[in-house]
């Protein structure tokens, strides 16, 4: 019979909690510079010139396509063979930011989509300049349709942080790599660490809908 | 010769090693697939304790990374008084992995029927398994073909952490030859480019099968 020790685990508790909070710095970090690709990259699809066009619709079905450690790969070891060093955890937020960027952009996309045209005639009409068009009439409403797509997307990212652990950035799943080569109780520190995430994940699906209900509260005309 | 070219052979190695990859996709699809039957059912059961188990279950394998999933099989493995295989290991994680995926895909295309038709199938007095079998699952089945296909995409991208448990396939041929070659920009790409080739299709056919879906069924 295998004898759980959880005590080690208790011992490097800290040093867990320090990695969820770099794993929170990551995601946060890589889904707002994300959602700014993504909106550029949204922009770019409906309405930009069409070989931007074509290099988009490219770098959305490329990382759709392949994997994130793939991906992570040829970023973290590639890039410095073009002279760009990057320490592990900005590579990370790269990676992270280069992934979460291609499916946000289908996301915002749809969302703009969703706007109908006469949205926008109405906006010309009261004389709006694109900007204010693009701003108010175009991205606050696809922003509420998409909100509940980008939160889970939100939530799988984070997840998927998990896998910045290969190259070594500094991330939960790394502190419980250390861990786990400093205890040898790989079976209770890795269910540890899943509890983390599990917990990380109910807390910010929570927080999302407590936002949701007090950020999109105003009536639809339907 | 500690340091190689990267060349044809190399590219060979890397393009053969799929087929561990699509092995592996293969087997935890089919599993998943018996499994998210399951799952789904339970999900959608009348009965209480098998919803909260089938709901429970995809709230853990939807909440945690698929990483720590492979690692907890992994050296759970030990645990149970097995021998630590990364195939068996990789395979029983991803498994799991899917049905909870496909038990949460399919138990909403079953909700998306109209609930008139299994009242209608049960005042014609068929039974549970008639009516799944006859009534709401083909129709079901239906509405599930494109999220499926999408997520097969999801699972094959998915076999690539199993190299993180020391199973060769696509991905960790790649980081083996790039340990000896240093050319990461060509494995990777090539690694990169084998995924591509596997997932597109899939992606583009599921893309087509929703739209074609969608206005198959408005109006």
């Amino acid at each position: 019979m295998y004898n759980f020790n959880f005590e080690p685990v208790l011992a490097g508790f800290n040093q867990l909690l320090l990695g969820a909070w770099l794993t929170i710095q990551l995601s946060v970090g890589a889904m707002l510079i994300g959602l700014v690709v993504s909106i550029f990259c949204a922009w770019g699809k409906t309405s930009g010139p069409t070989p931007l066009r074509l290099v988009i619709d490219a770098y959305i079905e490329i990382i759709r396509n392949t994997p994130f450690l793939v991906q992570i790969f040829f970023i973290f070891f590639g890039l410095p063979s073009l002279g760009l060093r990057l320490s592990p955890n900005s590579a990370a937020l790269f990676a992270l930011v280069v992934n979460f960027g291609a499916y946000g952009t289908e996301i915002i996309r749809a969302g703009i989509e969703s706007v109908q045209k006469g949205q926008v005639e109405a906006g010309t009409a009261l004389g709006l300049s694109k900007v204010q068009i693009f701003r108010y009439i175009i991205m606050k409403p696809a922003l509420r349709t998409v909100y509940p797509a980008l939160t889970s997307q939100f939530i799988y990212l984070m997840l998927n942080t998990s896998v910045v652990s290969v190259i070594s950035a500094d991330d939960l799943a790394a502190a419980g790599n250390d861990l786990q080569s400093a205890t040898f109780a790989s079976f209770e520190v890795y269910i540890t660490v899943t509890l983390i995430y599990l917990v990380m994940s109910i807390g910010f699906s929570a927080l999302f809908s407590a936002i949701e209900k007090r950020a999109f509260k105003y009536p639809l005309s339907r | 010769m500690l340091i190689r070219a990267f060349g044809w052979p190399e590219f060979w190695i890397i393009v053969y090693a799929a087929r561990w990859t699509i092995a592996l996709s293969a087997i935890a699809f089919i599993g998943g697939g018996i499994g998210g039957l399951v799952i789904a059912l339970a999900r959608v059961s009348d009965l209480k304790y098998p919803r909260l188990i089938a709901t429970g279950f995809i709230r853990i394998f939807q909440g945690t990374p698929l990483l720590m999933q492979l690692f907890l099989v992994f050296f759970g493995m030990n645990i149970f008084g097995f021998a630590i295989n990364p195939w068996i290991a990789a395979t029983i994680a991803l498994t799991l992995h899917a049905s909870a995926f496909l038990g949460e895909i399919w138990r909403g295309c079953i909700e998306a029927i109209p609930p008139g038709q299994k009242e209608a199938a049960t005042a014609l007095g068929l039974r549970y398994f008639n009516r799944m079998r006859y009534v709401i699952l083909p129709q079901a089945s239906r509405i599930a073909v494109a999220p499926t296909v999408g997520f097969l995409v999801q699972l094959i991208k998915g076999t690539s952490l199993a190299a993180i448990i020391g199973f060769t396939e696509l991905t960790r041929q790649g980081q083996i030859i790039n340990n000896a070659t240093f050319s990461p920009f060509l494995v990777f790409g090539t690694v990169a480019a084998v995924y591509f080739i596997l997932c597109w299709p899939l992606s583009v056919l599921a893309r087509r099968m929703e739209v074609k879906f969608s206005r198959a069924t408005t109006r």
